[in-house]
């Protein structure tokens, strides 16, 4: 454990031109993330939440370089990934994997579960043959399925069991950064804890680094370390996990907060809560000053001039909005969490 | 007890498959009275949409059937109704909203058009007076100009808005009863929360009794006014939200509430491991004699391989449970 995060991102831009409009139309464009910058310490989770639309996704697959890169820089450890070209890039993969959301649609139906855990390890060129078929049971036993299960084809698999062959083929490389793309939100919630419990056990396990994109706070609380909040295209708090969820500073953060429906809350919890008018804007000429300003209830005439810088309120703890004060060494939020 | 707006009495539904009969629906019991909230909830594959397409005849068959049963609607025995009578009572009488605003809007029609059709078919409108309505309805759902909205197709819409054009078409002829079937999976949260306070809104207003399908604990405490549990195709607990969500009877429905992420969860310093229910569900062929939980029950009994549960409890709170036996009795 040294003090270097293992994943550190520069202002990372990813903008998609359009086609134009028109024979003498502007060419839009559309800026999915536009200028995002995080740290991911080793062993430790980010959380990155948002609505969609917000480019959470996007953000993480420019990280992995999956996606198009515009501007910025990422490094991987000692690595910048920005930098790398064709064979170097792909040797460097071994080291960042991914589990994506639906477990339906990310397996081959025509491939054998152990086979899609295999195809990592051959890929790679790691150890030799028999060495990867035994590799492939102990990651099959790791992530909680049967070693015999690996003849099975994905079809023969419930949702949880196919998202534990997801994770097994994002571990077969030994990565360090772990890309987990919304891992719950298709399971049943009955299985959803099992993963999650899963995801947290292998951590302390194995070290792995989480890059943990998510809309659901409830799930995110429980997992992260930190946690980032996106609004169309740009971070706008970022926060250790116990101060952001004691107290959430931006007014979109405390409006998400106040959106997730409890157990225990139920109807009070319900009529308290905040209301956010309307749709986010596009992504396509975002308006010019602070992007949330439209559907702010705490919005200032000033926020929609100017977009406001994400500063460090107290050490640690980012946020982009211009109406958060320091009170006697506090920050105190424009606006506040319903209280139940 | 007579005067439910919706009673469902012993309800099977089954499907022939290769493997001879499966059952999905086995005996289901359940009412709804006006203007009241009663969330369906389990997890998939436990028969809640299935129930919802039950009762309004809209199960494909073949395969499936209704193979006994009751649904009295204001008395009217749904089951035994004949396909005109049907097509009267779909989206004028009982009407739905299903789960994927993207897909089940129509891409070639807009919006208008496609609220005005149930209303020039049920309530007799010409299409100018339809159309009208029509525009009427998009602003009691809260979308900006609706004059103008009225006449986009659905890509031209946000998924929220998209969400909010079914809930308009549900609406239109004032139906008795409303089956939402998970209307708020595929959105925001911040969305979700918009069309939830839509929803009690609209039933405050018009007494629409609302049976809300999901599998979001958080979305029942904040919406139900009854809660029905189901698993493996059968209604295991059932009671008030607060009976239910406070007191849980059934181990499953225990395990359900607890398994949950809760917000506040870094108030502690130690993280805690969730609680989670062990297992899978069992498939309709697994089933055997006896309850369906048993295998991931961590209180099963010897009984509970053998014999299927009744229900027991009172005031209104029931649990088909054999933990429960000694209760009634005593």
């Amino acid at each position: 454990m040294s003090d270097k995060p293992l994943v550190s991102v520069t202002d990372l831009k990813v903008h998609f031109p359009r086609a134009k409009s028109g024979w003498f139309g502007q060419p839009e464009v559309v800026k999915a993330v536009d200028g995002v910058s995080f740290d991911i310490a080793r062993g430790t989770t980010l959380a990155v939440v948002g609505e969609s639309g917000s480019g959470k996704t996007t953000a993480a697959l420019a990280v992995m370089r999956l996606s198009l890169v515009s501007a910025g820089k990422i490094m991987l450890g000692d690595t910048e990934l920005t930098a790398l070209e064709g064979e170097d890039l792909r040797l460097a993969r071994k080291r960042m994997q991914i589990i994506f959301q639906d477990p339906f649609s990310s397996l081959n139906p025509r491939e054998r579960a152990g086979a899609a855990v295999r195809a990592p390890l051959d890929l790679m060129n790691v150890g030799t043959p028999a060495e990867r078929t035994a590799r492939v049971a102990e990651l099959f036993t790791q992530v909680g399925l049967r070693p015999e299960q690996q003849h099975l084809f994905p079809h023969q698999f419930s949702g949880g069991q196919r998202q534990r062959i997801n994770i097994a083929r994002a571990l077969a490389t030994q990565p360090e950064l772990v890309v987990c793309d919304e891992p719950v939100s298709a399971l049943d919630i009955a299985i959803r804890a099992q993963i999650l419990n899963l995801l947290a056990r292998l951590q302390r396990e194995l070290g792995l680094t989480y890059l943990f994109i998510s809309h659901d706070m409830a799930v995110v609380e429980n997992i992260c370390d930190d946690i980032a909040v996106m609004y169309l295209g740009q971070i706008v708090e970022r926060a250790p996990r116990k101060p952001f969820f004691t107290r959430p500073l931006h007014p979109y953060s405390v409006a998400l907060m106040s959106a997730v429906p409890t157990v225990h809350g139920g109807r009070k919890r319900a009529a308290q809560r905040i209301k956010l008018s309307g749709d986010p804007p596009s992504p396509i000429n975002p308006p010019p000053g602070c992007r949330f300003a439209g559907r702010c209830p705490v919005a200032e005439p000033a926020c929609a001039a100017e977009l406001p810088p994400l500063r460090e309120v107290v050490p640690g703890h980012w946020v982009r909005c211009r109406r958060v004060e320091l009170e006697g060494g506090v920050p105190r939020a424009p606006l506040q969490m319903p209280t139940d | 007890m007579s005067d439910a707006l919706l009673r469902v009495e012993d309800l099977r539904v089954e499907f022939k498959t290769r493997r001879g009969k499966a059952l999905v629906l086995n005996g289901v019991d359940f009412e709804i009275n006006a203007g009241e909230t009663l969330c369906v909830v389990g997890e998939s594959g436990c028969g809640k949409s299935m129930t919802a397409l039950a009762l309004l005849r809209l199960i494909p068959s073949p395969p499936g059937r209704i193979s006994s049963g009751r649904v009295a609607f204001n008395g009217e025995d749904l089951v035994a109704a004949s396909d005109e009578r049907m097509r009267e009572v779909r989206g004028n009488r009982i009407s739905m909203i299903f789960q994927e605003p993207m897909t089940s809007l129509n891409p070639v029609f807009t919006v208008g058009e496609q609220i005005a059709e149930s209303l020039r078919l049920h309530a007799g409108l010409d299409n100018a007076a339809a159309h009208a309505r029509a525009i009427e309805m998009l602003q009691q759902v809260g979308i900006p100009a609706p004059e103008r909205r009225v006449d986009e197709y659905p890509h031209q819409l946000s998924g929220g808005m998209r969400q909010r054009v079914m809930i308009a078409m549900a609406l239109a002829c004032r139906p008795d009863i409303l089956i939402a079937d998970e209307p708020t999976t595929a959105l925001d949260v911040t969305v979700q929360a918009q069309i939830f306070d839509l929803l009690r809104e609209l039933q405050r207003e018009k007494g629409t009794a609302i049976l809300l399908i999901t599998h979001d604990m958080g979305a029942v405490a904040e919406m139900a006014d009854r809660v029905m549990v189901m698993y493996a195709g059968r209604v295991i607990e059932q009671g008030t939200t607060e009976q239910v969500l406070s007191a849980p009877g059934h181990p499953y429905t225990q395990g359900l509430i607890a398994c949950l992420p809760e917000l506040g969860s870094s108030a502690a310093d130690v993280r805690v491991e969730l609680a989670e229910i062990s297992g899978v569900v069992p498939s309709i062929w697994e089933l055997g004699s006896g309850c369906a939980f048993r295998e991931r029950c961590p209180r099963a009994l010897p009984r509970c391989a053998s014999e299927v549960p009744p229900m027991f409890g009172s005031g209104g709170h029931g649990t088909a449970c054999w933990l429960h036996a000694e209760t009634v009795a005593a």
